[in-house]
C-alpha cells in the first residue's frame, strides 16, 4: 500500500515539473508555430544558475528567484535576437532552436563541468511527514503545493486578464490582433520570456532532487515533448494533464518494469499519435 | 529537364571518379573519413527524397537510419546472416518501419508532421535504449565485422576496399535517385509540394505519392544505416537519435534542399569539419550549434542557394 502511495505522489511531484516545462513549450507553440528543442536548456541551465546563486550567497529562496529571471532573460534574447528573424521558417526555427541546445550545453560544461551538482534544499523544507505509514520527504510536497499555485496563477493569467485574452487571440487569429493595433511582436517575446522562465524555475526547484548535469537537456525537453504530445500542442489544460500522466507512468514504468521505462512513455505517446494526432485536448 | 538530369549523371559519375583517383593519394585515416562522408550524402539524399522533393520535412528520419544499421547488426550477430543477408535484412526492416511510421506520421502536414516524425523515431530510439536484451542498451552492439566479405576481389575488411564499395553503393543509389526524381513519379512528387489540392483535383492520390516517397526514403536511410554499421562495427541508439535526425536535416539545409549536390556538400562539410575541428579544440559541440543557427539565419537556402544568388546577380551586372 505504501509503495503506490509514495510512488503515486512521486510521480506527481515530477509531474508537477514537467507541467512547468510543458506549459512554455505548448505556450510558445501555440502563439509562434515553434517547437522549441531548446526548453530543456532552459531547464538546465535554470538549475545550473540556481546552484551557483546559492553557492555564493547561501540562500535557496534567492537561487530560486534569481535563476528564472537570468534564464527569461537568455529567453527573450534569444527570441529577440535570432528566432524572430525567421519567423516564416518553421523548420528553419526548430534547426535554430536545436543548435542553441547544442550551444548551451557545451558552454554549460565549459562552465559547471561534467559532474552533476545538486541544490542544498532549505532547512525549512528538510525532512519527511509520515502518510498512511511512510514517509515522504517534505521538499516534493512543497513542489506539489507550488506546482499547484502556478498552475492556478498561470490559467487566471491566461483566463482573466486582458494580456491573456490577447494571447488566447494571437492563437485564434495573428493578423487581426495585430489589426486592432497590439504589438504583437511584444507579447510573442513576452510569452518566450514567460516559457523560459517557467522551465528555469521547474530546473532550479527540481534542484535539489534531481540535481542537475550534462544530457539532463536532452531527458527533459523529450519528457516535456511527449507530455505536449499526449495533451495536446498549445493547450494548457493538455499541458497539466498530460504532465500528470507522463509523470505517473515515468514512474512507475522505472519502479515497475525498469528494463521498459523508456518504453512506458513513448507507447502511450504513439498510441494518442495514433488515434488523435493533435492530442487529447488540442484542437483539430 | 531531360537535359539537365543527364548533366547530373554525368557530373555525379565524374564526382565518382574524381573521388577515387583522389582516395587513391590518401592514407587510410583520410580514405576512411571519405566513407564516412558517403554514407553521410546517401543519408542526406534519402532525406532530400522528402524534404526537397515531396516537402515533407521529417525531423525523424534517423529512425530509419537506426533501424537499417540495427536489423543488420541484429541479423548479424544473433541470426548469423553474412554481409549481404544483413544488408538486405537492414534495408527490408527500414523500408517496413517507413511503412509504419508513413501510415501515420502522413496524417499530419507541416510543423505537426515534424513533432509526428519526431516523436515516432523517438519511440525506436526509446526500444533501442531498453531493449537490452536484444540491443544491449546504450552500450549498443559490438563486433559487426566486414573482415570475412569479399565482392569482385575487394576485401571488406581493408579500408580502402570498403571505401570503393560504398563509393559504388552511393553513386548507384544517387543515379537511382536521380531517375526516380525525373521520372512522372518524381514530377508528381514536387507537384504534390506545391500544392496537393490542385494534384487532387488533377485525379492524383497524392496520398499514395507521399507514401511511397516515404517507403523509398526511409529505405535508402536504411541502406545508409548498414553501410555504417559494417563500417564503424558497432551501432547504439544514437544512431536512431534526434541528434542523428537534425544533423542530417542541417546539412541538407546547408547544402540546398532539392538539388543533387547540395546534400552531398552538406555532408561532406559538416563531416570534415567535425574532424578538423576535433584536432585543435574539444568544442565542436559549441561550434555545430552555431553552425545550425548561422545556416538558418544567413543561408536558408544553403550554399547552392547562395551560389545562385550570386550567379544571378553576377549576370544581371554583366548585363547592364
Amino acid at each position: 500500500m505504501s509503495f503506490w502511495l509514495i510512488q503515486t505522489l512521486n510521480g506527481l511531484s515530477f509531474g508537477v515539473l514537467l507541467f512547468l516545462l510543458a506549459a512554455g513549450l505548448s505556450l510558445i507553440f501555440g502563439l509562434m508555430r515553434i517547437i522549441n528543442l531548446a526548453h530543456g536548456s532552459f531547464y538546465l541551465l535554470g538549475a545550473y544558475v540556481a546552484i551557483a546563486v546559492a553557492g555564493k550567497t547561501g540562500n535557496f529562496w534567492l537561487a530560486l528567484v534569481a535563476a528564472p529571471l537570468a534564464v527569461a532573460v537568455v529567453g527573450a534574447l534569444a527570441q529577440r535576437s535570432l528566432l524572430n528573424r525567421v519567423a516564416d521558417n518553421e523548420l528553419g526555427q526548430v534547426l535554430m532552436t536545436f543548435g542553441l541546445l547544442l550551444v548551451i550545453s557545451d558552454v554549460s560544461l565549459l562552465v559547471w563541468g561534467g559532474a552533476p551538482l545538486t541544490l542544498e534544499k532549505p532547512a525549512a523544507l528538510e525532512g519527511s511527514v509520515q502518510l498512511a505509514g511512510a514517509f515522504f520527504p517534505i521538499y516534493r510536497l512543497a513542489i506539489m503545493a507550488f506546482g499547484a499555485l502556478v498552475a492556478l496563477a498561470l490559467w487566471l493569467f491566461i483566463e482573466r486578464t486582458r494580456l491573456g485574452a490577447v494571447l488566447r487571440a494571437g492563437v485564434d487569429d495573428p493578423e487581426m490582433v495585430q489589426g486592432i493595433g497590439i504589438n504583437l511582436p511584444l507579447v510573442l517575446s513576452l510569452v518566450f520570456a514567460l516559457g523560459a522562465l517557467l522551465a528555469g524555475l521547474a530546473g532550479a526547484l527540481a534542484g535539489p532532487i534531481l540535481g542537475a548535469a550534462p544530457g539532463a537537456d536532452f531527458a527533459v525537453v523529450m519528457l516535456a515533448f511527449a507530455v505536449v504530445v499526449v495533451g495536446g500542442l498549445g493547450s494548457l489544460k493538455g499541458a497539466f494533464w498530460g504532465s500528470m500522466f507522463v509523470g505517473l507512468v515515468d514512474n512507475f514504468g522505472k519502479a515497475l518494469v525498469p528494463e521498459l521505462s523508456l518504453f512506458t512513455i513513448f507507447v502511450p505517446m504513439a498510441m494518442v499519435l495514433v488515434i488523435r494526432p493533435t492530442g487529447i485536448f488540442g484542437r483539430s | 529537364m531531360q537535359s539537365t538530369s543527364r548533366v547530373q549523371l554525368v557530373q555525379l559519375l565524374l564526382f565518382g571518379a574524381a573521388l577515387y583517383v583522389v582516395s587513391l593519394a590518401l592514407p587510410p585515416y583520410w580514405t576512411g573519413l571519405l566513407t564516412e562522408a558517403l554514407i553521410w550524402s546517401l543519408f542526406a539524399l534519402s532525406l532530400d527524397i522528402l524534404l526537397g522533393h515531396a516537402g515533407l520535412p521529417s525531423l525523424g528520419h534517423a529512425a530509419f537510419y537506426g533501424m537499417g544499421g540495427y536489423a543488420a547488426a541484429i541479423g548479424f550477430l544473433k541470426a548469423g546472416c553474412g554481409f549481404w543477408f544483413s544488408l538486405a535484412l537492414g534495408v527490408g526492416a527500414a523500408a517496413l518501419l517507413a511503412l509504419i511510421f508513413g501510415l501515420l506520421a502522413l496524417r499530419t502536414t507541416g510543423v505537426y508532421f515534424l513533432m509526428i516524425t519526431l516523436a515516432l523515431a523517438q519511440i525506436l530510439w526509446g526500444v533501442a535504449y531498453s531493449w537490452r536484451s536484444l540491443t544491449n542498451g546504450d552500450d549498443g552492439l559490438r563486433s559487426i565485422t566486414r573482415e570475412t566479405t569479399e565482392f569482385l576481389g575487394l576485401r571488406f575488411g581493408d579500408t580502402g576496399d570498403y571505401f570503393l564499395f560504398v563509393l559504388a553503393v552511393f553513386v548507384l543509389a544517387a543515379a537511382a535517385i536521380l531517375v526516380l526524381l525525373r521520372s512522372p513519379f518524381g514530377q508528381a512528387l514536387r507537384g504534390v509540394r506545391e500544392s496537393t489540392e490542385r494534384m487532387e483535383a488533377l485525379g492524383y492520390n497524392t496520398w499514395l505519392y507521399k507514401l511511397l516517397a516515404f517507403v523509398i526514403a526511409g529505405a535508402l536511410a536504411g541502406l545508409a544505416g548498414v553501410l555504417f554499421v559494417f563500417n564503424k562495427n558497432y551501432i547504439s541508439p544514437e544512431a536512431a537519435g534526434i541528434v542523428m535526425s537534425a544533423e542530417v536535416m542541417l546539412m541538407i539545409i546547408l547544402g540546398g534542399a532539392g538539388t543533387l549536390f547540395g546534400p552531398v556538400i552538406g555532408a561532406f562539410v559538416i563531416v570534415f569539419l567535425s574532424y578538423l575541428v576535433a584536432e585543435l579544440t574539444e568544442r565542436w559541440t559549441l561550434i555545430l550549434g552555431a553552425i545550425y543557427v548561422l545556416v538558418v539565419l544567413l543561408a536558408p537556402r544553403g550554399v547552392t542557394g547562395l551560389y545562385e544568388d550570386l550567379r544571378l546577380r553576377w549576370k544581371r551586372r554583366s548585363a547592364r
